[in-house]
């Protein structure tokens, strides 16, 4: 041990959670037990130690271009996410009721979608109101009477997470367009191998290595039977709107992961209702697109004339269902806020069953009730657009200035079918490396779900935290990082890696015997 | 059998171009502050200006041919389009779309070179004396780049772009290298066979790393002549342009017979044709018809090659070209 010899000990010591759940240490009443083995590891660190590789991991970071584009007078700058050391841990038992949890959500989810294009029971039998439906305008009545292969709209899924004070995890939002930051997922783990390994070895963790496979493995799922191919190996691509979209780096990430072409709307085209890439031997068919492009620009000639990211054409290849797309199209409805508040009653409804993670209780301002309950209490309250993502046009009620609660009250007032409202959850902190030493940070957690014929949920998550002292707003755009998310196995043994190649017999290998003769007789021999 | 998209085939071409292309100016910058000094130890910058021709778009932006401005202009001047800066840009900027295609080793050293490029102060950095590590600094970085891509590109479609990019790039180089020395040394004819005409030939050779293999093949003696004709014709010289022609044409007939791209002849015929004029030509033959002819005429085939290259393989804009 080196440096000032401030050891990670002391740091943890004093460390306070002022209230809130902690990750690492749990509650006064629920002490975290699953996570002895990694405080006993942290505590031997040397603090000087901690930050040096803290700061290597995030030069590396940067160097290998893992980073997102930030747009600043007008100047596009490579930014990294802030990557925090201290992993967040979830138990083994936890994250099988998580799993099971994120799976049901996702199947009424699919359910809902594949009903209100089809037959809209949930709307007739006045589960949700019509109007919150059919009126939204991320609803799309070009889906009407599509169906789709498994009847699965939402292929991926991100939910978002967050544990309140008594350590219960519920859902603050469902993202079932294009939600991202799985890359990150991946990428953390892979730094944290390479800078803790002493930290994680032999924990016991579930590995995290196979999104892409999965992934692909969905893609081909989903790819439409091509009856005129002999031996089908379906083309799959991924639909990126370009380098210069902020999350290139993950198109890069998942298109590598899944070995197949990352394209452009300029790479695409559409001919007879088929699509085509076009590679230096002329045009090659498509079968099944992961898009990381929203509906609006995904089809000029179908939705947004103006855009210039889409494929002219390509919603109608899909309608024939000539073309896969995932997500599908119209998906956004369903991770609306304010249909969020009647997810529940959906689970009810399609599977008869109370949600497994509940939600956090929710005021719809379109109904007078509760537009009244959050005029009253606005200081109490968390107000949030319903069309809004990335954590913009949030007022926290506690935090805000009695201008900023006016200037709300007024919107309300204005437009109040626009937003929603929910009791200030107090989000868990974990121990993060700030400048101030080891200090308890907000976290939320957004667990990734595939899903073609069935569900798989990548173990973990990204636990995005945020760094600012008491800020509870966790987006990358917000100031926000993020953690390596370690899910315990049952028996705390390390999963092997699924790409490990296990069949090398090590007493088969030969040894390095050759080598540069200094005699050039012999020299002939090693040709 | 994987198919490549046109737009990465392009990227790679390119990315490939733009880093053959700041090796040379690299090595001319560093052999000319060195070898071309006149009788009176002064480096005249002007030759290189008329490299790419340059000399009105530098008048623009600087009003003195010094060696600061010079070097200023060809190394960090992002808005001279022709600085090493600005071609290791665009090779980055490829280099960003090729992300999913290419190695992460070969993505992340250039990604640094680049950050390091933009990190560089003009007053130190380019002074007098540190020029010389600088240009080594980056000539070495550009090779760290190929052996990068030699260990670490997968072989298939993007590497034989990758190779011709390169190869019709260096050849270009080296037809420029060619023309500029060339017009400043021959038009005085009292000059040839003097010491100072036998530096800068000196120079020549060492800037497309050819002094010592010059000197295998001519032991003793140095012509004008004889520099031009190893630059261009020699059979074993990496950077000659016969060998890389050769290597060009024979990159277009593998990528035509691995992968049938259905356009592939059309580049093809042009390189098979300018490789049978390379093969068969000597450089005296070459000198009486007018050395500057020559090498423009050469320049503007590569022009033509690589418009061919692109109408072939990157342009799948037309209908009719559908395959399974």
């Amino acid at each position: 041990m080196s440096g000032s010899g401030k050891g990670v000990d002391d740091l943890l010591s004093s460390y306070d959670a002022n209230g809130f759940y902690d990750e690492l240490f749990g509650s006064a009443s629920k002490p975290a037990s699953h996570t002895e083995a990694v405080k006993d590891r942290l505590r031997q660190l040397d603090y000087d130690d901690l930050r040096r590789r803290a700061s290597d991991a995030e030069r590396e970071l940067y160097n290998l271009g893992i980073t997102f584009l930030v747009y600043s007078d007008a100047k596009a700058v490579d930014r990294i996410l802030p990557f925090d050391v201290i992993p967040r841990i979830i138990a083994a038992k936890e994250w099988a009721h998580l799993e099971k949890g994120v799976q049901q959500r996702i199947a009424a989810l699919n359910m809902f979608l594949h009903d209100i294009y089809h037959d809209q029971h949930v709307l007739k039998d006045g589960i949700i109101p019509a109007e919150l439906v059919l009126g939204n305008a991320n609803y799309r009545p070009q889906m009407q009477g599509i169906t789709l292969p498994f009847k699965t709209y939402i292929h991926i899924a991100g939910v978002d997470l967050v544990r309140d004070h008594e350590g219960t995890f519920r859902v603050l939002e469902d993202n079932g367009r294009v939600p991202s930051g799985v890359s990150y997922v991946v990428e953390n783990r892979h730094m944290m191998l390479r800078a803790f390994p002493d930290l994680m070895g032999d924990i016991g963790l579930r590995s995290v290595e196979n999104y892409g496979a999965k992934l692909l493995e969905a893609m081909c799922e989903i790819a439409p039977p091509r009856p005129d191919v002999d031996t089908y190996d379906p083309q799959v691509v991924l639909l990126s709107p370009g380098a210069y979209n902020s999350a290139y780096f993950e198109h890069i990430f998942l298109a590598r992961e899944m070995g197949v072409p990352l394209v452009e709307g300029r790479d695409l085209a559409v001919i007879d209702d088929k699509v085509y890439m076009k590679t230096t031997g002329g045009l090659r068919r498509v079968d099944s697109i992961y898009r990381r492009i929203g509906d609006d620009f995904l089809d000029p000639l179908a939705f947004n004339p103006d855009s210039m990211l889409g494929v002219p054409g390509i919603f109608e290849a899909y309608r024939k269902g000539n073309v896969a797309l995932a997500n599908a199209i119209g998906t956004g409805v369903a991770d609306d806020k304010a249909v969020y508040a009647y997810v529940p009653r959906m689970i009810k409804y399609y599977l008869g069953e109370d949600a497994i993670i509940p939600n956090v209780d929710t005021h719809i301002c379109r109904e007078p009730d509760a537009l009244q309950y959050t005029l009253d209490n606005l200081d109490k309250l968390v107000v949030k657009p319903v069309g809004e993502a990335g954590g913009y046009g949030i007022t926290i009620g506690p935090r805000a200035t009695k201008a900023e609660l006016e200037e709300c009250r007024a919107k309300l007032l204005e437009d109040p079918a626009n937003y929603i409202s929910q009791p200030m959850v107090p989000l868990s902190v974990c121990p993060t490396l700030t400048e101030e030493g080891i200090e308890p940070r907000h976290v939320d957690l957004r667990p990734f779900a595939i899903t073609a014929k069935s569900t798989w949920v990548l173990p973990g998550g990204l636990t995005r935290v945020a760094l600012k002292k008491g800020t509870l707003i966790v987006n990358s755009s917000q100031g926000g990082g993020s953690k390596d998310t370690w899910v315990l196995t049952e028996g705390g043994q390390t999963e092997p890696d699924p790409v490990a190649d296990d069949s090398t017999d090590p007493f088969h290998t030969q040894s390095q015997s050759q080598s540069q003769s200094s005699s050039s007789q012999s020299q002939s021999q090693s040709q | 059998m994987a198919a490549l998209l046109a737009r990465y085939a392009e990227c790679i071409f390119w990315m490939a171009r733009y880093m053959e292309r700041a090796e040379n100016l690299a090595r001319i910058l560093d052999v000319h502050e060195t070898f071309a000094r006149d009788s009176f130890g002064a480096t005249n910058w002007l030759p290189i200006l008329r490299l790419n021709a340059d000399e009105k778009r530098f008048f623009e932006l600087y009003p003195t041919a010094t060696v600061k401005n010079v070097l200023n202009f060809y190394v960090l001047d992002q808005n001279n389009p022709t600085s090493i800066i600005a071609a290791i840009a665009s090779a980055r900027e490829n280099a960003r779309q090729l992300r999913p295609l290419i190695s992460t080793e070969m993505w992340a050293h250039l990604n640094m070179f680049y950050n390091r490029l933009l990190a560089l102060e003009p007053a130190t950095d380019l002074a007098q004396h540190n020029i010389q590590r600088l240009c080594a600094s980056i000539k070495e970085a550009c090779q760290t780049h190929t052996g990068i891509t030699e260990g670490t590109f997968f072989r298939d479609q993007g590497w034989y772009f990758y190779g011709l990019g390169r190869n019709l790039e260096r050849a270009d180089q080296a037809t420029r290298l060619l023309d500029i020395k060339y017009h400043t040394l021959l038009p005085s004819p009292r000059d040839v066979g003097t010491p100072i005409d036998i530096s800068q030939w000196n120079s020549l050779l060492r800037s497309a790393a050819g002094y010592h293999a010059f000197r295998r093949v001519y032991p003793r003696g140095m012509t004008p002549a004889a520099v031009a004709g190893f630059l261009l014709f020699n059979d074993n010289f990496p950077r000659s342009v016969l060998v890389c022609m050769r290597e060009v044409d024979s990159l277009l007939n593998r990528l035509n017979s691995k992968y049938r791209l259905r356009r592939g002849t059309l580049p093809l015929e042009r390189s098979d044709e300018l490789l049978g004029n390379l093969a068969n030509q000597t450089i005296e033959s070459v000198i009486s018809v007018g050395l500057h002819e020559y090498l423009d005429g050469l320049q503007i085939n590569f022009a033509k090659l690589s418009n061919d290259i692109a109408q072939a393989f990157f342009l799948i804009d037309q209908p009719g070209t559908l395959s399974a």
